[in-house]
């Protein structure tokens, strides 16, 4: 076993590409044969990740790393490799997978194969954006996964499936094009400084970069992290997004995709441009309050209920940039906790939602009423993933939320003022809904319908249990995730304590030496 | 006795389970059997909790595991039991107790009983940990815990659009308040790094604040109880809440529920106790909310929301208490009140029950005969909390004027309001005893009023007997007293009300008999107007405006809600749809309309290609050849 504990990530990146392989060579057998195969794979991948959770130390050192040169003359190497940061991203990962699968048993009705193909590959891509520590694999990883997902919303959508899709390539491909500027003048930065060609994540953070550097690699790194998240104003592809998105997608979407942008600031703008960062701080944890509260204001108003968890997606992300740009340990830990608990209230949403599309064919909360007449049981799980969403206590989203709003505190107080007022307005945009679609008196074609299948329970029962489990008891996900942010927050803070003293150690000598 | 204290909020929450998950497999009986019987085991353990704490008086702790733990900052899921956790405690449980057994009869038939016990459980459950939390923390996962089950015992039945609608009005108006407890709370982790109470309370800690941060932390507090507590200006949703079955507005909406905030000012009594501003605020906000709810008691006519202003009225006369610093009166208050208001309610059920439904006063009256037994506890209840001597609301009200009047935090402007509010109290309550019970009947046809089955008059006279007799802990030394229940709460909350000042004008003596004649004043007037069964005649000028009780709702309405709603909605379509995406697809068909100009070229006539690369070359050799 130890040499498959050893190369776990490896095993978790092929794993779903192997799949792929199975699929094509069973397409034959059916439709049924395929989707049970995608199911299989995707359990499997996701047992295999608890070997991560299981073995991983709660340090602040990348573990499970495993290197191999690629390409030695152009300094490309196979590098990979997880911490606290990533570890948890991963297994979002591999946990929401299944769930997709289920949610897409009897929703998916044209090229049954390809569809399943197309998660499959993203997986893989997934998992090879968080665990890659080689710039090149890295960049390659974070493209690929544009390119199923472009087809996941453009075939398999909705109406507007083709100009959501575009949209949203359009706006992904303008920032990562700029972050592809960055990883080249970096690169160039390499050879220049180190003596050899290199896109290894080590040797990237050995460089010395001037600030004035620094900041025009923040820019280009951030704008496309900044949309991945989305922060405002880089939102508008999600709203279309999501809506055009089938069920699976959008899960995928909130639950893992948008978790990329926050990844990202973490794992490169933090350690390798701390001084360009600070200069944006300010502006940015600005754009995260005004999101925080804007979205809110544009969810409270959305006639479609896919919408109105896109809006809430806005404003929940929002308090994890407040959290990452913040930059205490506390904060940041909130931020990291924050990003697997909207995955997993938002994907619960969007998993509901595609339930009751199923069922009625529309998302117009006008359309609904009194469905906890007809659906009890539907109706309570929905309201536990309500109020995980809104924060409640004893359910995940309060543990990162408080997290986040205490650790901001000290250095941002106004922002955390405003920011807790997006609290209020998370309860009033959620209930409301809640209002209009469950309560009331129930109309007839709402009446009847079918409540939650075995298949159904199968996919919305582990998401509760992690929210409860976070919610209750988040002792094992936080201890393994704190050394590795304490690192990033130390790390922070003496980069910008060493530039910050240095000129005043020099005003210091010049000063003494008028005075000779 | 130590390590069995989590189990007093555990067995209502085995009890939500087994409620919740079996669901309709149990029996109407059996699952109302279950409810009643995990919150009784509750109060025996409560019981067998103070009998230990009595013997060597030391708070009894324990910690079942850690919650939230990073770098320094530690809380777990720990219960804490003194003097003020055990009273809350037992008053959560036993009152309670008597109301889940009152409800297997008033609930009887309905479809969803299940649920109803669940939800009854549930709050029962997040209660307990709301008053037995060692931290801020846990309190507020029960605060907010208990809201939860408010909002969905409000909306109970939710199939009405009115009832799903107030239940949400009592959630977001109660978020507006926890925005307030949820920044106090990350203000006192900022700066002292904890928010156990064992380390924030201490008064070495709480003296390294300044006194402008510690009026900020203590008023962003109350902002969080007055929502909870309904006070000024956070009232709105009691009122509302009433479309909750009437056993629920007894024990959440009068008994116990929203008395949290009382208990949250008490419990921190140490922190307000430094900030004289703070203490002020919730002293004014308190007697002014008590006023201003008992003047729409006057006007109302339905049974169950004169009850409702009412609790408003008596949780501000909590708050005036804590704010001259008196935390001992008010949680007496919180206590007695949680018997006679808990009473008033399960009498005003028994009306309902027996009238079918029925809540409007005008169509009640002469019901003394039929109901008896409701007649004769009710008429226990308003008496009680008119303050009538030797009742038990008697001496917790009497001791909060005395202190409004005598603490130093106190003053003439506190004591006078509340003294023309026990006017009013009296005057309101018999009003609505004499409408309800006294004079003619004016019932619907075809109603027949009877008096309740035992299973729900037995929790009523028990209620009565409490309401009674229950301030007898608590009569002042000077009525040759022992005042016990005041020496058992200054264990855990010291009272900061200071020396009386010498050149006070009344005495103790002569503010219970000045309180005592209010009070009468209060029944003889209302006698006088209702007393035969007459009517209000319709009501002009300010009596309309009061009836119409101020139009508070519709300002917030005008004010807050429309305004937000109608902003968003033109945000969305103008400035998000037009202007954000109206850029975005204004690039995109820029650049169509670009690659439309520049496809122009490729004509793929090979003609044309040959000479632009001629011209091109010709062009290269001009530019090498100048260069």
């Amino acid at each position: 076993m130890s040499w498959f504990n050893e190369h776990i990530l490896t095993v978790l990146i092929l794993l779903p590409l192997a799949g792929v392989g199975l699929l094509l060579s069973t397409r034959s057998l059916g439709n049924e044969f395929v989707k049970r195969g995608a199911l299989l794979i995707s359990v499997l991948e996701f047992l295999f990740s608890l070997i991560l959770f299981i073995g991983f130390k709660p340090m602040a050192n990348f573990q499970f790393t495993e290197q191999t040169v690629w390409i030695p003359a152009w300094g490309i190497s196979y590098s990979v490799g997880v911490d606290g940061i990533s570890l948890f991203l991963i297994l979002l990962t591999t946990f929401l997978m299944p769930i997709a699968v289920l949610a897409s048993w009897r929703s998916v009705e044209k090229s049954v194969t390809s569809f399943f193909i197309s998660l499959l590959v993203m997986e893989s891509a997934m998992v090879g954006v968080f665990s890659a520590l080689d710039l090149f694999f890295f960049y390659i990883f974070w493209e690929a996964i544009l390119i199923p997902m472009y087809f996941l919303i453009g075939v398999w959508g909705s109406k507007k499936r083709i100009y959501a899709a575009i949209k949203f390539v359009l706006f992904t491909m303008v920032g990562s094009l700029l972050m592809l500027v960055g990883i080249l003048y970096l690169y160039s930065q390499t050879t220049a400084q180190l003596g050899a060609a290199s896109l290894a994540y080590e040797d990237m953070s050995r460089l010395v970069l001037s600030s004035g550097i620094q900041y025009w690699l923040f820019l280009a790194f951030a704008l496309s992290f900044a949309i991945k998240i989305p922060l405002f104003p880089f939102h508008t592809w999600l709203p279309d997004a999501h809506t055009e998105a089938p069920t699976a997608g959008s899960i995928i979407l909130a639950g893992v995709l948008l978790k990329m942008g926050g990844y990202g600031f973490l794992r490169f703008c933090v350690p390798l441009f701390p001084l360009g960062m600070k200069e944006f701080i300010p502006l940015i944890i600005t754009l995260a309050v005004v999101g925080i509260i804007y979205g809110a204001l544009m969810a409270l108003v959305q006639p479609d209920l896919k919408r109105l968890v896109a809006f809430s997606s806005v404003s929940h992300l929002g308090f994890v940039v407040l959290g990452i740009f913040a930059l205490t340990s506390r904060s940041v830990t909130g931020s990291v906790i924050q990003m697997v608990n909207h995955g997993l209230a938002t994907g619960a949403l969007f998993l509901l939602v595609g339930m009751l599309y199923e069922r009625r064919h529309t998302r117009m909360i006008a359309d609904f009423g009194g469905l906890a007449k007809s659906l009890p049981r539907y109706s309570v799980v929905f309201l536990i993933v309500v109020l995980a969403s809104a924060g409640l206590p004893g359910l995940n989203g309060f543990v990162g939320e408080f997290l986040i709003l205490s650790g901001s505190y000290e250095p941002h107080p106004a922002a955390v003022v405003i920011s807790a007022l997006g609290i209020i307005l998370a309860a009033v945009y959620l209930l409301w809904m809640v209002e209009r679609v469950f309560f009331g008196p129930v109309s007839e074609e709402n009446s009847g319908l079918k409540d939650l299948m075995s298949r159904e329970w199968l996919a919305i029962v582990p998401m509760i249990v992690m929210m409860v489990w976070l919610g209750i008891y988040p002792k094992p996900f936080l201890d393994k995730i704190e050394p590795s942010v304490d690192k990033l927050v130390k790390d922070f803070s003496t980069a910008i304590s060493e530039t910050e003293n240095t000129p005043i150690i020099l005003n210091r000598e010049s000063f003494e030496e008028v005075n000779e | 006795m130590e390590n069995a204290l989590w189990l007093i909020p555990f067995l209502p929450f085995a009890g939500f389970l087994l409620n919740g998950l079996l669901g309709k497999k149990l029996s109407e009986s059996l699952s109302g059997l279950i409810a009643s019987a995990t919150i009784g085991a509750s109060l025996v353990l409560g019981l067998l909790s103070l009998n230990a704490y009595l013997e060597n008086h030391e708070t009894l702790h324990q910690v079942m595991f850690t919650w939230l733990s990073l770098g320094s900052f530690d809380v777990s899921i720990a219960y804490t039991l003194d003097a003020l956790s055990l009273v809350m405690v037992l008053v959560v449980t036993g009152v309670g107790f008597l109301i889940h057994v009152y409800s297997i009869g008033y609930m009887k038939g309905d479809p969803g009983i299940q649920r109803y016990f669940a939800y009854l459980n549930l709050f029962t459950f997040m209660m307990l940990n709301l008053v037995m939390a060692d931290n801020l923390l846990l309190l507020f996962l029960g605060w907010e815990g208990v809201g939860l089950c408010s909002y969905l015992l409000i909306g109970f039945w939710f199939e009405d659009p009115a009832k799903a609608a107030a239940g949400k009005k009592a959630f977001v108006v109660n978020r507006i308040g926890d925005f307030g407890f949820l920044l106090g709370m990350i203000i006192i982790l900022t700066n002292l790094g904890s928010l156990n109470f064992g380390d924030i309370l201490l008064p070495e800690q709480l003296s390294s604040l300044e006194t402008g941060l510690i009026t900020t932390i203590a008023l962003l507090l109350f902002l969080g109880a007055a929502g909870k507590s309904a006070q000024i200006p956070l009232y709105v949703w009691l009122p509302d809440a009433m479309a909750g079955p009437t056993p629920v507005s007894a024990l959440i909406h009068a008994a116990t529920m929203v008395t949290a905030g009382v208990y949250l000012v008490a419990r921190m009594g140490a922190l307000f106790a430094l900030s004289a501003t703070a203490l002020s605020v919730v002293a004014v906000i308190g007697v002014l909310t008590a006023f201003f709810a008992a003047t729409m008691a006057i006007y109302e006519n339905d049974i169950k929301k004169v009850l409702a202003y009412s609790t408003i009225s008596q949780l501000g006369y909590m708050f005036a208490a804590a704010g001259v610093g008196a935390y001992g009166a008010a949680i007496f208050h919180l206590m007695t009140h949680a018997f006679f208001k808990g009473l008033l309610f399960l009498g005003a059920g028994s009306v309902i029950h027996g009238l079918s439904g029925e809540q409007d006063m005008r169509r009640m009256g002469g019901l003394k005969s039929k109901m008896p037994k409701t007649y004769w506890t009710m008429l226990a209840g308003v008496s009680a909390i008119s303050g009538l001597p030797l009742l038990s609301g008697f001496f917790s009200k009497d001791e909060i004027l005395w202190f409004t009047y005598s603490s130093q935090s106190g003053g003439d402007f506190i004591f006078i309001v509340g003294l023309l509010t026990a006017i009013l109290t009296s005057f309101y309550m018999f009003r609505l005893f004499f409408l309800t019970f006294h004079g003619d009947s004016r019932w619907t046809k075809g109603i027949t009023p009877h008096d309740s089955p035992p299973v729900m008059t037995i929790p009523l006279i028990l209620l009565a007997v409490l309401s009674v007799a229950g301030g007898w802990i608590g009569i002042p030394e000077i009525l040759g007293g022992g005042n016990s229940f005041h020496h058992f709460l200054s264990e855990t909350v010291h009272d900061v009300v200071g020396p009386h000042p010498t050149d006070l004008l009344l005495s103790e003596l002569t503010v219970m008999v000045l309180s005592i004649a209010g009070a009468l004043v209060g029944i003889y007037v209302a006698f006088r107007r209702y007393g035969t069964g007459k009517l209000d005649k319709e009501s002009k000028g300010f009596g309309h405006l009061v009836e119409k009780k101020y139009y508070v709702d519709e300002l917030y309405d005008a004010v807050i809600v429309h305004p937000i709603r109608r902003g968003s909605e033109s945000i969305w379509r103008r400035f998000d749809v037009r202007v954000i995406d109206g850029i975005v697809n204004g690039l995109g068909s820029l650049t169509l309309r670009v690659s439309s100009f520049v496809r122009r070229a490729q004509t793929g006539v090979i003609q044309n290609y040959a000479a632009v690369i001629l011209l091109g070359v010709i062009l290269i050799i001009f530019y090498v050849y100048l260069k």
